[in-house]
């Protein structure tokens, strides 16, 4: 007994150091984010510059990073597209799972072999026929619908699942009994049963959604659209020499992440495990 | 009901319920991959409005372009070794968290926050450490290897894009290493002890065996994040010093967007994807054959 609590402190010594490394780089950008510039490049080890603790880099940063308006344009573009995958997703998963129909199989096996092909086997044809052939590149509404069109084959797998293996049938069908029609039965029966399956899903889908470049930075080209990462992209272009408000940026970006990790990570962790185990 | 069951009535259901979605997949994914198919087999620039159809020309021209089987070479290398690295770390993490250590929630949410930030900020965080803090500690401490940045030597530029993929994705492996230890059934390890296994010995022939799955899993995606890793490149490295870090995905991007060679971009696009998928599903089968049953 004695030899096993041993070992236990020994492992909680290694995870202590461990995480201590996993966290350092967190916290070499938080210390550094308030000081001055040349304090950052002579010496960025130090708790505080010689210059002092100061604040300015953060209004600064917002100000030229025009962190408000990347926000919103963020949560804008997060929020509608994961609602629409949500709905969307829900709603063909459940008709893919009680019917068997032909076409419903065809979209799904469809949808399954999708999961396999990788982002930049599509930017280039997404580019060619969407800003070649119709010109609606530089609209949210574009990069919302491309986020649904990538987002709902994951999703609608994992309501697939949820559907087959935790909505009663007899339920339904005593639903069908009492006069609920297809969309009433779906809404109000099977729609709230569906509810864990719906946080797993809201919880990836945010996460991708949020943390995107590459496709926002495609499709938006005119800055006052620029969502959060496509603005820090522009900002390291045009500030690359100002450190302390580089840094600040980046606390900036990660802070609000941060926080609600704190609030949710529970939920988030549960999750993530959830999405990818069945994915 | 049986007669009501025809085609109109089937299209009209299945439009109503999966419309939308079905709607954006063909827009999104269908369409630009049939219509991405088509344009290894043109010359098209991007711009002009005539795409010259030229055949298998494009799949010859790869062979030709040393540069893209630089990157392509590379990006197998470093997912090598970043898969590898990554899954020994969150085997070990999850191992260490699963062993009954106090404030066990706690150390797993620390390991996987790098998760919660995109690989463009997270390469950023890491431009700074290698570039500024790590040199500094080098020149304080006179430790050769640290005291110029890492980030201007080709070799050690990416061991950086490694050192953050490890720290990036182990977290996230970790939780599912964690979900497959705590599904190993208590009996079999129970079992193990009573008839006098030592430690390693529990751990290699009971614990390890019930965990393929987990290993499948795990390994399938930290292959293919790796091969398509864009984001972390860009940030970290932008495929310096002198296009030495450049990777497939960023070969791509360049070929298509900066060159303006949209056929030949594309079908780089798709064999990078093929390389990628004939990796992973090797992996799977081989996994799977390995499969014990519980």
């Amino acid at each position: 007994m004695a030899a096993k609590k041993m070992g236990n402190t020994v492992k909680h010594g290694i995870l202590i150091v461990l995480l201590a490394i996993y966290i350092f780089p967190f916290f070499m950008v938080l210390i550094n984010a308030f000081k001055e510039k040349v304090d950052v490049i002579k010496n960025p080890l130090s708790l505080v510059g010689e210059r002092g603790f100061i604040l300015s880099n953060f209004p600064d940063a917002m100000e030229k990073m025009n962190f408000f308006r990347a926000s919103w344009n963020s949560l804008l573009v997060t929020g509608i597209s994961m609602a629409l995958i949500i709905l969307f997703s829900a709603m063909a998963s459940y008709i893919m799972a009680r019917e068997k129909w032909l076409i419903c199989r065809v979209f799904f096996t469809l949808m399954i072999l999708s999961l396999a092909i990788p982002f930049q086997v599509l930017m280039i044809p997404l580019v060619s026929i969407y800003g070649g052939i119709f010109g609606i590149l530089n609209h949210r509404i574009t990069l919302i619908f491309m986020h649904v069109g990538f987002g709902v084959g994951m999703s609608t797998f994992l309501f697939y699942g949820a559907v087959k293996g935790t909505v009663p049938l007899e339920m339904e069908e005593s639903a069908a009994l009492d006069g609920c029609g297809r969309y009433r039965t779906f809404f109000q029966v099977v729609l709230p049963l569906l509810k864990p399956i719906v946080a797993t899903t809201v919880i990836i889908n945010t996460l991708n959604l949020w943390n995107d470049y590459l496709l926002p930075s495609l499709i938006l080209g005119d800055g006052r659209l620029h969502t959060l990462p496509v603005a820090a992209r522009v900002f390291y272009g045009a500030f690359s020499s100002d450190l302390g408000l580089l840094l600040a940026a980046l606390v900036l970006m990660i802070i609000p992440v941060l926080v609600l990790y704190l609030l949710l990570q529970k939920y988030i962790i549960e999750g993530v495990v959830a999405g990818a185990v069945k994915g | 009901m049986k007669k009501k069951e025809n085609m109109l009535y089937k299209t009209l259901w299945f439009t109503g319920f999966a419309g939308p979605a079905a709607i954006c997949f063909v827009l999104v994914m269908l369409i630009p991959f049939i219509y991405g198919m088509y344009l290894t087999l043109t010359d098209w620039n991007g711009i002009s409005a005539e795409k010259v159809f030229v055949g298998v020309e494009n799949y010859k021209a790869i062979f030709r372009d040393g540069p893209f089987w630089h990157s392509l070479v590379l990006t197998v290398a470093y997912s090598a070794v970043s898969v590898i690295l990554i899954n020994f770390m969150a085997f070990v993490l999850a191992y260490l968290v699963t062993s009954g250590v106090k404030g066990q929630n706690f150390f797993r949410a620390g390991f996987f926050t790098p998760n919660l930030i995109g690989g463009l900020v997270l390469g950023y965080i890491w431009q700074f450490i290698f570039a500024r803090a790590m040199v500094t500690a080098g020149q304080n401490l006179n430790i050769g290897f640290l005291s110029s940045s890492w980030l201007s030597d080709p070799v050690k530029a990416m061991a950086a894009l490694v050192i953050v993929s490890v720290w990036q994705n182990s977290g996230f492996m970790m939780l599912i290493y964690i979900a497959g230890l705590t599904s190993v059934p208590k009996e079999l390890t129970e079992a193990g002890v009573i008839d006098g296994c030592g430690k390693k010995q529990l751990l290699c022939h009971v614990i390890l065996p019930q965990m393929v799955s987990s290993f499948v899993i795990c390994l399938f995606l930290s292959i293919t994040r790796c091969f398509m890793t864009y984001d972390l490149n860009l940030s970290l490295t932008d495929g310096g010093p002198f296009g030495s870090t450049q990777m497939a995905s960023m070969y791509v991007y360049q070929k298509a967007f900066v060159s303006k060679n949209y056929g030949l971009g594309q079908t780089e696009a798709v064999m990078l994807f093929l390389v990628c998928a004939a990796v992973s599903i090797i992996q799977v089968l081989i996994g799977k054959r390995n499969e014990v049953e519980a």
